[in-house]
This record gives C-alpha cells, sequence and structure tokens, in this order.
C-alpha cells in the first residue's frame, strides 16, 4: 500500500518538538486532528490507545524508527501520518537506539489487512539506507512529501 | 538445510507483535533461519525484515533454518505459528 493512500499530506510533521516517547505521540495525534482526518473528540482516547498498545511491547523497531499505531473505531479508513526528529528520542526501542522517524497509524478495526500492508510497504522502503538518511535530513514537510512520493515510485513502493 | 511449510493461522496476519515474538525466539537459537513467501526471503531476527512479507491470514510460508540447532529452531518456530502467537485469546482490540 503506497505512502498516498494512508499518509495525511497536511498531518506531516518535519520538525518535532517533542522530546517523549508520549510527547511525540501527542503532537502526531495533534497533527491528524489539525488535518482533520480524526475528530477532536477521539484525540484523548487514539493517544490513549496507542499509549497502551506501547505498554505491550515499543513499536520502535529499529533503524532509529518506530510505528505507533492503534485500531480506533472512529476512523473509516486507515489514516497516517510521518514525523521526524533531529535529535531523537528515547521510544524504548527493541534495538535500544534512539528513534528519530515516526510513522504513526490509526486503523478502522475490521481492515487488519490494510494496517498489514502499510507496515510492510514502511518496512520495505526502511531498508533502503538513503531513503532513511534523506527522511532523517528532511526538514520541511514539503521535503518528506516528495520523498514518499519518490518512495511510492519506487520499485518498492507496491 | 531444513524446511517445512508454515501457515499463517491468526486473524491479523503476521503483524508487529508476533513479528517481534518470532525475533525475539529466532535469535535464540545459532542457526540462521529465514521465511520465504512467493519469493520473497525474510530474515528472521529482523522486524523490520519479517514485515516486509506482508503475510496475511491464510498465507503459506516456508520456512527454512540452517545451523546446528535448526532442527529445534524449526520446531520452536513451527509452533509459534501453530498457537497462533498466542494472541487470540486477548488485545483483539489492539493491532
Amino acid at each position: 500500500m503506497k505512502f498516498s493512500v494512508f499518509v495525511s499530506p497536511k498531518a506531516i510533521r518535519a520538525q518535532l518538538s517533542s522530546n517523549t516517547k508520549e510527547g511525540v505521540i501527542k503532537e502526531l495525534v495533534g497533527a491528524l486532528v489539525a488535518s482533520g482526518d480524526i475528530s477532536s473528540d477521539d484525540q484523548e482516547d487514539i493517544v490513549r490507545a496507542i499509549m497502551k498498545r506501547e505498554e505491550l511491547g515499543s513499536t520502535g523497531i529499529g533503524r532509529g524508527v518506530a510505528v505507533p499505531h492503534t485500531k480506533h473505531a472512529s476512523v473509516e479508513k486507515l489514516v497516517g501520518t510521518v514525523g521526524v526528529s533531529a535529535e531523537g528520542l528515547d521510544f524504548e526501542s527493541l534495538d535500544g537506539q534512539k528513534a528519530s522517524l515516526f510513522f504513526l497509524l490509526v486503523s478502522p478495526p475490521d481492515r487488519p489487512g490494510d494496517h498489514l500492508r502499510a507496515l510492510e510497504n514502511i518496512s520495505r522502503q526502511l531498508r533502503d539506507d538513503q531513503f532513511c538518511r534523506f527522511l532523517r535530513q528532511s526538514t520541511t514537510a514539503e521535503d518528506i512529501q516528495q520523498l514518499l512520493e519518490e518512495a511510492d515510485r519506487s520499485q518498492f513502493g507496491s | 538445510m531444513l524446511h517445512r511449510t508454515v501457515k499463517v493461522l491468526n486473524s491479523e496476519g503476521l503483524h508487529m507483535r508476533p513479528a517481534d515474538k518470532l525475533v525475539r525466539t529466532a535469535v535464540g537459537f545459532q542457526s540462521t533461519i529465514e521465511l520465504e513467501r512467493e519469493g520473497q526471503i525474510a530474515d528472521c531476527r529482523s522486524i523490520i525484515s519479517l514485515l516486509t512479507l506482508g503475510a496475511m491470514q491464510g498465507c503459506e510460508l516456508t520456512l527454512r533454518a540452517q545451523g546446528p540447532d535448526a532442527d529445534a529452531a524449526i520446531a520452536a518456530i513451527s509452533h509459534l505459528f501453530e498457537s497462533q502467537f498466542n494472541e487470540n485469546q486477548s488485545n483483539i482490540q489492539q493491532p
């Protein structure tokens, strides 16, 4: 599943200001509220659900990347965003490294396939060192958006 | 090299938590362990690699292991698939 299908361009954040796990999750969920992808009424509940999922095991999957996510009945389709933190922060990642790239996903409860296809696309792109490096170096949401579009056009972006 | 076909039985597919469990099991063995889906090969020690398979419920994968404890590794990982990664009873609300 291509980035363009689930990443909301207006919710992309190139310079995350938070330096804690919960802070970053709040910031990115807030971005999805600001972009109109999720309702402000559900904001707190979604943050809580994502934090609860983190308690089961960090979604920091290595390579400086974390994919915080949850299911939530309020969304009709998979919605997501991308955030970059210049300094990186402790996300209790599996490899013990700081996380600086974040892909936050909120999916409808009855669509596990879509969630899996989004994870498949994210992880395929992450194997590309250049993609990770360029993403980390991005300083504007436009840069990130452009990079995602390029990734969507590449051979791995199926 | 030993191999066996395994099937994804859990309804959510091979998403992040099952992949995490798989890695934690695989790193306990000396053997190299990989899963293949339609020609695409994933290293069982890497969660990112496993997630690239996009393996949904019903998907059949070839599990391969090579090394001194390949037998035990195949048995342990097959068991994870058969037991649906112990996730069907709990945490239904969380992907």
